[in-house]
């Protein structure tokens, strides 16, 4: 599904190297997990995945499409195949949870009652129901990281990505949010998830790629934490 | 189509509502713009109107000797009222020049009985005449002065046009220099204010540059991104107008009988005979100054 190809990213003068000739593959319904300290080249290879920063050598493909080869015009559609999570939420301030989880199909031109009906239904797989018109200042960091996993998956996307979500939250709301993602893998969809947290590796015991100074060392398909 | 652009007035407007204090800073800043700029519309009106009057002030008038006839002077002004430069002419006859003189000077006893000494009236009849415009009098003098060059006994005593010209001459370019140089303040008071005025949405916008880069992370495309915020640019610029509107009231209002007074045009009257012309004028400003402001400010979080 997604192919990595000798990617490799600079920045400045060729100085500082984010990525190493990076290549590797992930199937359809697939949980990886990417670990690694920071500057390790995790973040920047998901950012190459979502057409926000390009390759300075290789390529990304997304079944038979170069990522980067698409036009800005074609850039939204793409977007709405993957659903993104970060570390620091990403809400929209001045939104409700509801109108931030409906701001996703609004953008993919779905129609109101569509909206009606399945924002509810992705607040409530996360357990959101009753803070439902609650702003984001009115949540914690966990009901916040729910709301915007809700709002990643609303359009039912192929791919998850998840840049560090449990970086803000403690354990409790970290093991929530764990099983969440792992029911969306459960569902079919793929999840791509970077963390620090030695933790949520070991309860997952899926494929773990373990990256170091912008290069691969280890891809374990039932991985734990080893750094 | 009609969902998006439903989406987008229903998401601008709201945003309009929820960010309440920088709408109020944008608002604010773009009613002192508007302001000025229908402060400009009326001081313009103002000179203008100066302008139009002093011109209107500038005549000929043909002064005829005292045994100069009736029958003479009547063919001369038919003669004159045929040239095409000619606006109007009006006739004083010796009778009516005295009654005048007598008038004026009915304060002054010792010339009214120096003129009942002379026993006979000793003021000739004239004609008044006025052109479409003032760079046709030369015409007008050099065609009197030629005919009475040709005729056997000249009935013309003076022409007082030199005299009048400079002094009007005069004021004329006072007013038109006073025109040119508060043009230029002015459109440099505006350009200032538009600045500020475009830096404040930009100002704005600057603080939804993480709301503009979630918006493209869900795949909100850049029209879908950019509309509510150029809707909110729309409102801003509503909103200043009608409080400049709702402000220029009292201050013409207040400032109505001076200019009255001083410019001989009540700016009260000119606010409320012309309201449709200003309303245009400060709306479509706001208006295009906020769409325009939004529209520039936010394509800069849009080039990824």
């Amino acid at each position: 599904m997604l192919y990595f190809e000798n990617v490799s990213k600079y920045y400045g003068k060729n100085e500082t190297v984010a990525l190493d000739r990076v290549s590797f593959q992930i199937a359809p319904k697939e949980f990886v997990s990417i670990v690694g300290h920071s500057g390790a080249g995790k973040t920047t290879l998901l950012k190459m995945l979502i057409a926000e920063d390009k390759p300075t050598e290789g390529a990304i493909f997304y079944e038979s499409q170069d990522i980067h080869k698409i036009s800005r015009a074609k850039l939204p559609s793409f977007r709405r195949k993957i659903g993104t999570i970060f570390q620091d939420f990403k809400l929209l301030a001045n939104k409700t949870a509801f109108e931030n989880v409906a701001f996703a199909m609004e953008a993919n031109s779905r129609d109101d009652d569509e909206i009606a009906m399945s924002v509810p239904q992705a607040l409530e797989l996360v357990d959101l129901s009753d803070k439902m018109h609650h702003f984001p200042s009115e949540l914690s960091g966990g009901e916040k990281q729910r709301v915007a996993i809700a709002r990643a998956l609303v359009n039912q996307p192929d791919i998850i990505i998840a840049d560090e979500p449990t970086g803000n939250l403690d354990p409790i709301a970290t093991y929530e949010v764990v099983q969440i993602l792992k029911k969306i893998n459960d569902l079919g969809t793929t999840v791509i998830l970077t963390t620090h947290n030695k933790g949520v590796i070991d309860i997952l015991e899926k494929r773990v790629i373990t990256m170091d100074g912008g290069r691969i060392i280890r891809d374990d398909r039932h991985g734990k934490y080893l750094l | 189509m009609l969902t998006s652009l439903k989406r987008i007035m229903r998401t601008g407007s709201v945003g309009f509502v929820r960010s309440a204090y920088v709408s109020f800073s944008a608002i604010y800043v773009m009613t002192i713009t508007l302001l000025v700029i229908g402060g400009s519309l009326v001081f313009n009106a103002l000179l203008d109107h100066t302008l139009v009057t002093l011109k209107s002030k500038v005549d000929v008038n043909i002064y005829f000797t005292v045994d100069a006839t009736e029958e003479a002077i009547l063919a001369f002004r038919r003669q004159v009222e045929s040239l095409s430069d000619v606006k109007g002419v009006t006739y004083l006859s010796r009778d009516e020049a005295l009654a005048q003189f007598r008038d004026r000077h009915q304060a002054d006893e010792l010339t009214i009985r120096a003129l009942e000494e002379l026993g006979d009236n000793p003021l000739g009849a004239s004609l008044s005449v006025t052109a479409h415009d003032p760079s046709q009098y030369e015409g007008i003098v050099q065609f009197v002065t030629e005919t009475s060059e040709q005729a056997e006994t000249t009935i013309i005593d003076r022409i007082n046009f030199n005299q009048n010209k400079s002094a009007i001459d005069r004021l004329t370019t006072i007013v038109s220099v006073i025109d040119k140089i508060t043009q230029i303040i002015v459109m440099t008071l505006v350009f200032v204010t538009i600045l500020i005025t475009f830096n404040t949405i930009r100002l704005a916008i600057y603080t939804a540059r993480e709301e503009v880069s979630v918006m493209r992370l869900v795949g909100a495309s850049n029209t879908f991104i950019r509309g509510p915020f150029v809707v909110q640019g729309a409102l801003y610029g509503i909103a200043a107008g009608i409080l400049t509107l709702i402000l220029l009231y009292p201050i013409a209002y207040y400032l109505g009988p001076s200019t009255d007074a001083f410019f001989g045009l009540n700016v009260f009257r000119y606010y409320l005979e012309d309201f449709g012309r200003i309303f245009l004028i400060l709306m479509g400003s706001g208006i295009g100054l906020g769409v325009i402001s939004s529209a520039v400010a936010i394509s800069r979080y849009l080039r990824i």
